[in-house]
């Protein structure tokens, strides 16, 4: 660090269409964290811009960030990233909490969001009385729970074994089917494989930009 | 964010740590207990006094001999015998602000009835002093003018001196002797407790004023008196009647210039005065000690909330990332640090408040718990948390939520 200058990310440029399901691949250091964070709104860029919905978020202030945060963007974190000694359906509930929603209106759509990724019934557990594969499925839950445009997933698989990593896979392919735009930044060519298009960094690059066959087709948005 | 969210959140994150958050809690408990508890003393204390030197009358002002000169040793205030009753007479008449004036005759000796005997203070006094002072008689009659006038042989006991000869019997119709002088009892004053300097105002034996002159008191006047008690018209009239009392009695023995006065005036009002200063001194100076606790107190609060806010930089660090903002974390460890010391403070309202009177009960002391001081340590306790809080919550709310969600 220091005074030193250190560009992560150089001359990238890049649109995701609405209702992609987009992997971010490469090696660490190459920069597809810093874009991550960028197209999640928790970080700005230092020049260039990244526009989303046509708004320039470089612009915006801190507070603004955290509003997209919490009504367009969805996260989902290779650490799981919930809230120890707090039920599940609250953990859920949080994104609400913060967009204002009253607690009549927050626990009905938790709990719709609960039953959205299977975990109808385990409302009340705590993340520690849940397995791995279903505190994903809880933070997957909270970043549906306010109907974002987007999810963003950063090794949503990192920490999971294969057969319930393919179940968390078999989850995002779902949302991405009702229209939920999906970036996953992984660095496993077997995750990346469920997304329709993928992007690989190096060095702070984009070396390569493909489109792969969909099982399913793309769903044209304006 | 709503309120109700905030608090449990921050109810949430007490309870998550309950031994930590009592012991941070316990310098506030102190601190508030202590103030509560001092205050309540100091309070009680100068209630007290204030009402024993009301119970005297604020608009009543002293006149007393000054001192004498004999062969090169001088007395004390008070040991000239100056002041006579033709000064009382001349005050009454002459000073408008003046309402009533009575002098006064003091000795002490034994009284003896029966087998019993008790050594007590004696006063000579006629029923201008009773009407001062306000002083009724609970069995009996008092002194009136014809006593004095008449310098007749009776007397009023106090309940202290009643109670030590005639025990529970009633005295009045009795003789008693005075300085082996026989007096009939007329009657027993109301009890009438401590006097602000801690006498036993009730161990004291009354007689009219001319028999006391002239029986029991030696001194070179038969018409000298010891101290005057003059009553003012009003409160406010006090200073007035006290010059007009001055420059009638400088008059009246001749003092001019530079010479010194044979006599001295002092108010009640002025000893209340400082009577009510010095007990509020006392409570300031209690409530800084305690003042101190409580600082100690908020500085372990914040010192737990900033290792707090250490720990629990990933949780803030994840709810930065579904769209908390700046204030909402703020408010949220403020929430908690202003609990902490709101729940302190009220622990130590109700210790404080116990304290006292169990302090009251067990050593008699008088303790008055005012609401003023509850609710004073109640915001005081709140302003704790919301100073010693900020910092923490600032350095909380001052987080980059990339930096935050990667801390391990």
């Amino acid at each position: 660090m220091g005074d030193q200058k250190f560009e992560a990310l150089k001359g990238v440029s890049f649109d995701i269409a609405a209702g992609e399901f987009v992997a971010i691949m490469g090696a660490s250091g190459s920069g597809k964290s810093t874009s991550m964070n960028i197209l999640g709104c928790l970080d700005r860029p230092t020049s260039g811009c990244y526009l989303l919905d046509g708004v320039d978020v470089g612009e915006m202030t801190a507070d603004q960030l955290a509003d997209i945060r919490n009504k367009k963007l969805g996260f989902v974190f290779q650490g799981f990233n919930l809230l120890a000694r707090t039920p599940a359906i609250e953990n859920v509930e949080l994104p609400l909490v913060y967009a204002g929603l009253h607690s009549k209106e927050r626990r009905q759509r938790a709990l719709i969001a609960m039953e959205q990724v299977g975990l109808a019934g385990k409302e009340n557990n705590h993340p520690s009385q849940l397995s791995g594969g279903q505190q994903q499925r809880v933070a997957i839950a909270r970043a549906l729970v306010n109907n974002p445009a987007v999810i963003l997933a950063d090794e949503p698989t990192g920490n999971l074994d294969s057969s319930t990593s393919e179940e968390i896979m078999g989850l995002f392919t779902d949302l991405n089917r009702q229209g939920i735009t999906i970036i996953m930044v992984t660095h496993e060519s077997d995750v990346a494989a469920y997304a329709g298009r993928r992007i690989t960094f190096r060095d702070g690059r984009i070396i390569s930009d493909s489109q792969a066959a969909l099982a399913y087709p793309v769903r044209e948005t304006a | 964010m709503d309120f109700i969210q905030t608090l449990k959140i921050a109810l949430r994150a007490l309870r998550t740590n309950k031994m930590r958050s009592f012991l941070t809690m316990l310098g506030i408990i102190i601190g508030i207990a202590a103030v509560i508890a001092m205050m309540a003393v100091g309070t009680g204390a100068s209630y007290v006094i204030s009402q024993q030197i009301a119970s005297i009358g604020s608009n009543i002002i002293l006149v007393i001999p000054g001192s004498t000169t004999s062969g090169g040793l001088r007395t004390g205030s008070g040991g000239a015998q100056t002041l006579t009753s033709d000064d009382v007479k001349a005050i009454m008449a002459e000073c408008p602000s003046v309402a009533l004036a009575a002098g006064t005759v003091r000795s002490s000796g034994q009284v003896v009835y029966g087998n019993m005997n008790w050594s007590t203070v004696i006063m000579g006094g006629g029923p201008e002093l009773f009407e001062i002072r306000e002083w009724g008689v609970s069995s009996g009659r008092s002194i009136t003018q014809q006593d004095v006038d008449g310098a007749l042989k009776v007397c009023l006991l106090g309940q202290t001196v009643a109670d030590n000869l005639f025990g529970s019997a009633d005295p009045v119709g009795s003789i008693v002797r005075i300085k082996k002088i026989p007096f009939t009892v007329i009657g027993v004053l109301e009890s009438k407790g401590q006097s602000p300097q801690g006498t036993d105002q009730d161990d004291t034996i009354f007689v009219p004023l001319r028999t006391a002159q002239r029986n029991l008191v030696r001194s070179q006047h038969t018409n000298s008196v010891g101290a005057l008690i003059v009553k003012a018209k009003s409160e406010a009239l006090l200073g007035k009647a006290e010059e007009e009392i001055k420059g009638l009695l400088n008059q009246r023995h001749r003092i001019t210039g530079d010479k010194e006065p044979d006599f001295s005036t002092r108010n009640l009002s002025e000893i209340l005065a400082v009577a009510e200063q010095s007990s509020k001194a006392m409570s300031l100076l209690l409530g800084a000690v305690a003042s101190i606790s409580l600082i100690v107190g908020g500085i372990g609060i914040m010192n737990i909330m900033l290792v707090s806010v250490t720990e629990r930089t990933r949780e803030i660090g994840i709810r930065m990332a579904i769209g908390a903002k700046k204030n909402d974390i703020l408010l949220q460890f403020m929430t908690e640090a202003v609990l902490l010391t709101m729940l302190g403070g009220l622990i130590g309202i109700a210790l404080g408040t116990g304290g006292a009177t169990i302090v009251s009960s067990l050593l008699g002391w008088p303790t008055m718990i005012s609401i003023q001081s509850i609710t004073i340590a109640f915001f005081f306790s709140a302003a704790v948390g919301i100073f010693f809080g900020f910092y923490p919550a600032r350095k909380a709310a001052g987080l980059n939520p990339i930096d935050a969600l990667r801390y391990e």
